[in-house]
């Protein structure tokens, strides 16, 4: 615990109640979304403005407290896992204010702890549209989502958080206000800060403003759902349907097991012997949404996928796409821990993902369901077991390194979407090189001397 | 201090539940009480992590643990919600079993608890003399008591505003029914719940009188006890059982096809927590409260479902009502359509529906008495979503809901009407 005289300190810029010293309190900020074991805080400030924010950055940096910044926690890789050397959580659900929302320029400012659907609700209120939307939209932070860039289901034809950071301002670990980007498409004063900032997870900066890009949403759109009996064939479908030059704005890939698991929870009856299920949605004007669903519809006929269900209205929409809303619950349901991995490969090399995976599975005795965004690549292998079980999880964790190995071998990336964080820091140097370590250690210590800035996390300690 | 391994050996009963919870953190997302306070603690999440600690001996301060998980409503939004399919309820009703009767209840909630509750003569005997002085029954009771139902007993408290007990009570002035079928076939036994006999008199009357119209025979006994929610929700275990058990010896002694309540907390109490918790029991006592399980129904669902009383169409032209679907109701008991049904039976009215209708309310029970700033926070939400749809009536089918909303209208000078479902319904007979 730090001393009673910083604790003052602190409570001096926030306000009592934004100091939770109590064990209880700060037992609950120990761990995420990951399967990591936790790390308890010494102490849990909650900023409620951005300059009490700068303060107690520099409050921290000057007692060379480590920190570490949490939205809402739900990060998939360590990230918001505090620092064991008398770590402090800096909350940021309290600077929870939609700035601007600028309908002719169309741009938002935001602080880092506006919840992303919230967000996306509000710009959608204005006949707008943000397209970025992680599975966690409805509690995750668009800070956690700028500091993870966070991806979703339109990945491929919209892009991911990235795509859509038009600047940002953020504090220095000296509490000093740096800014970068601006609110104009165009803009190239000086280096680009904002996009050093994505996927930092926390370890350069601590987001106080976010400009973010927004588009005129789609006028139509229309929803498929095709099966195959061949892994394969989803995957020539997949490329089939770029190849025909139509990028759906979501292309959801399952496999067996997941089909299995998700019919087994639903009882929808959905087709169990079935290797792939593909969901496919286009969308934009209307006259191009039928033109696309077409030429779809044809590669799906031509690879020969066994079934195509093609909903005809909302409601119908809906019912699709049950079986992919429920594809993490079921999964979750069938075993008390779900580990949520996100190895991603070039497109054309799913099957040959699909199917290092299932032979993971066997060799390692564990069960393993697999789904994700096929346009992009990006697998969610989910690994189902009990870490109570001791021997299980050690080849749990035999399994998650062979994944990776295949990941890279197929020239694909440890994580499309989850980062890095504590869970996959040790792989960092296998898929780039030793000077990529070092240049980033390097500029890290530059900006952060103290190595205060949530240590440990993407490039080790 | 107590015995921390004690303790911890105890909640590692519950260990097989907590481990289902993946730390996703989409709790986040519906948690009435997070909304206010946005601290990871106030959440399932944290609660669970919290217990898990505790049984782990990895925390020391229990006291701590327990503040936390009283700190809830018991609303259930968050099991309805959670994509690992966590059994919530299960986790926190046996966690504040353990927890509490370990910390020790206080004197003054084992006297009300056990002393009163469980001795349903003596406790409507008081009640009867409480109607008669309300006025001078002004003991703060800040004491954290069962469910929203315990307002029943502490009628003044504080500036809260709500619907004081009934000038005579149900059961003084109907006493006990034992009615034959009439020419629906159907015989139901009734179970008013606390505030149905005590505070919504007219609630439980709207219901006999529907039953009446539709030849329902009933079977209403004398002596009913509470269904245990304010004693389990306490963590008083000894309390709990006992009710229960007065219950069961009562309704074995009638014949019926339905046990029906006004009540979505009573019915959701009878129908999952009494199945949950009985594993301690004699087999004969569990065979009853799985025939009760089977029998147990809301009053909404019994008109629509069973007596089929359907709308040609929705009413429209009269006066505005909203109906907010109370938790017990909709994410327990899984029934929205048959009270909207109801209303729509009346032509006086016409349903507009509100923003967020399925949000707690933030009465959930003892909640309201021990978290009184932040139950009138998550109640003053609601209210704004009743105000802005322009509705004279606000309906719904819990009357512990039905004592939250008055609460807050009034406080808030909003002349906006409280009526349970089953009252707009009865009020279109005749
Ligand atoms: C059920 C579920 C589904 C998910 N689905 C997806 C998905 O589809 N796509 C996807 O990409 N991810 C997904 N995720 C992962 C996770 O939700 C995302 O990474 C999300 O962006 C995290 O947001 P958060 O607010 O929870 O951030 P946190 O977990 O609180 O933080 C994440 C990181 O951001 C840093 N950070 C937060 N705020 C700031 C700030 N102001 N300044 C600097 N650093 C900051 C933290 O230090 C941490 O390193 C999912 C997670 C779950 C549990
Ligand atoms: S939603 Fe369910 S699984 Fe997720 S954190 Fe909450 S309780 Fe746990
Ligand atoms: S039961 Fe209701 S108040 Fe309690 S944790 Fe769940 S959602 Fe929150
Ligand atoms: S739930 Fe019903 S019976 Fe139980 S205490 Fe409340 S009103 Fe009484």
């Amino acid at each position: 615990m730090p001393s009673a005289a910083l604790i003052k300190e602190f409570e001096a810029v926030v306000g009592k109640d934004n100091v939770f010293t109590s064990e209880a309190d700060r037992q609950s900020y120990s761990y995420d979304s990951a399967v990591l074991d936790a790390v308890v805080p010494s102490l849990v400030v909650r900023p409620t403005s951005t300059e009490q924010l700068g303060k107690v950055v520099r409050l921290c940096n000057e007692n060379g407290n480590p920190i570490t910044v949490r939205g809402a926690g739900t990060n998939l890789s360590g990230g918001t896992i505090p620092d064991p050397r008398e770590g402090i959580v800096i909350l940021t659900n309290s600077l929870n204010r939609i700035i601007e929302i600028n309908e002719e320029d169309l741009y938002a400012v935001v602080e880092p702890g506006v919840v992303t659907a919230k967000f996306a609700a509000e710009v959608a209120k204005r006949g707008l549209f943000y397209p970025p939307d992680p599975g966690s939209q409805a509690v995750s932070t668009l800070g956690g989502n700028v500091a993870e860039n966070a991806g979703g289901l339109r990945g491929l034809k919209y892009g991911v958080t990235k795509d859509y950071v038009m600047g940002i301002e953020f504090f220095d670990v000296n509490g000093g206000l740096v800014k970068t980007g601006s609110r104009t498409v165009k803009c190239v004063t000086g280096y680009n800060l904002a996009g050093l900032m994505v996927a930092s997870e926390g370890t350069l900066g601590v987001f106080s403003n976010i400009v973010l890009k927004l588009v005129p949403p789609p006028q139509a759109s229309k929803a498929m759902m095709a099966v195959f009996d061949d892994v394969n064939k989803a995957s020539e479908a997949v490329a089939g349907i770029i190849a025909a030059h139509v990028v759906p704005c979501t292309l959801e890939f399952m496999d067996q097991a997941t089909i299995r698991y998700v019919d087994d929870f639903t009882k929808a009856g959905l087709p169990r012997d079935a290797q792939a299920i593909l969901l496919i949605e286009v969308d934009g004007h209307p006259g191009q949404v039928a033109d696309d669903a077409e030429k779809v519809e044809k590669v799906l006929n031509k690879v020969g996928a066994t079934e195509i269900k093609v909903a005809k209205d909302a409601a119908e929409k809906f019912k699709l796409w049950e079986a992919r809303r429920n594809a993490l619950p079921a999964l979750a349901r069938a075993k008390p821990t779900t580990v949520l991995e996100d190895a991603t490969v070039p497109r054309s090399k799913i099957p040959a993902m699909v199917k290092a995976i299932n032979d993971i599975a066997a060799k390692y005795n564990i069960s393993i369901g697999t789904f994700g965004h096929a346009g992009d690549g990006n697998l969610h292998p989910t690994i189902l077991c009990d870490r109570r079980d001791k021997h299980e999880f050690e080849r749990v964790e035999h399994a998650v390194d062979e994944i990776f190995d295949v990941a890279l071998s197929l020239q694909g990336t440890l994580s499309g979407e989850h980062g890095i964080g504590m869970a996959k820091s040790k792989w960092m140097e296998k898929e780039t090189s030793k000077a990529t370590i070092e240049f980033s250690r390097n500029m890290k210590r530059a900006i952060d001397p103290k190595y205060i800035l949530n240590p440990g996390k993407i490039i080790g300690a | 201090m107590a015995d921390l391994t004690k303790l911890a050996k105890l909640l590692q009963e519950l260990d097989d539940q907590m481990v289902g919870c993946m730390k996703c953190g989409m709790c986040q997302a519906v948690c009435p009480v997070f909304a206010e306070t946005m601290k990871e603690a106030d959440v399932t999440r944290g609660k669970i992590a919290l217990l898990e600690n505790l049984a782990k001996e990895m925390i020391h301060d229990a006291a701590g643990v327990q503040e936390k998980l009283n700190k809830c409503l018991l609303c259930g939004s968050c099991g309805a919600n959670c994509p690992s399919g966590v059994k919530v309820m299960d986790i926190f009703l046996r966690a504040r079993v353990i927890v509490n009767t370990y910390m020790g209840l206080s004197p003054v909630k084992k006297a009300i608890l056990r002393g009163m509750l469980t001795k349903p003569a003596l406790f409507n005997a008081l009640l009867d003399l409480g109607s008669k002085f309300q006025g001078i029954f002004t003991t703060k009771v800040d004491e954290l008591l069962g469910s929203s139902c315990s307002k029943v007993l502490s009628p003044v408290i504080g500036d809260r505003h709500f619907v004081g007990l009934a000038k005579e009570s149900l059961h003084s002035k109907v006493k006990a029914l034992d009615t034959p079928a009439g020419k629906s076939g159907k015989r139901v036994a009734f179970f008013p719940g606390c505030l149905g006999d005590k505070m919504f008199v007219s609630v439980a009357e709207a219901c006999l009188k529907v039953f009446e119209h539709h030849g329902v025979g009933v079977y209403m006994p004398e002596g009913q006890a509470c269904c245990g929610i304010p004693a389990i929700s306490s963590g008083d275990r000894v309390a709990y059982d006992k009710l229960v058990r007065i219950n069961l010896d009562l309704f074995a002694k009638g014949s019926f096809d339905y046990l029906v309540t006004p009540c979505a907390t009573c019915t959701a109490t009878i129908k999952e927590i009494w199945p949950k918790l009985m594993e301690d029991y004699p087999a004969a006592m569990r065979d009853q409260i799985r025939t009760l399980h089977d029998k147990v129904m809301d009053v909404n669902q019994f008109v629509v479902d069973v007596l089929g009383v359907a709308p040609e169409a929705p009413a429209k032209g009269g006066v505005k009502v909203t109906f907010h679907d109370s938790c017990h109701m909709k994410k327990s008991l899984g029934v929205t359509a048959q009270p909207r049904a109801l209303i729509n039976m009346n032509p006086k009215y016409e349903l507009v529906e509100m923003a967020e209708s399925d949000r707690c309310c933030g009465s959930g029970g003892s909640f309201n008495l021990s978290h009184y700033d932040l139950s009138r926070q998550i109640g003053e939400r609601k209210r704004d979503n009743i105000l802005a749809t322009g509705a004279q009536v606000v309906s719904t089918g819990c009357p512990a809901c039905m004592l939250q909303m008055t609460d807050m209208l009034s406080q808030h000078g909003a002349k906006v009407a409280v009526k349970h479902s089953i009252e707009l319904y009865a009020d279109s007979l005749r």
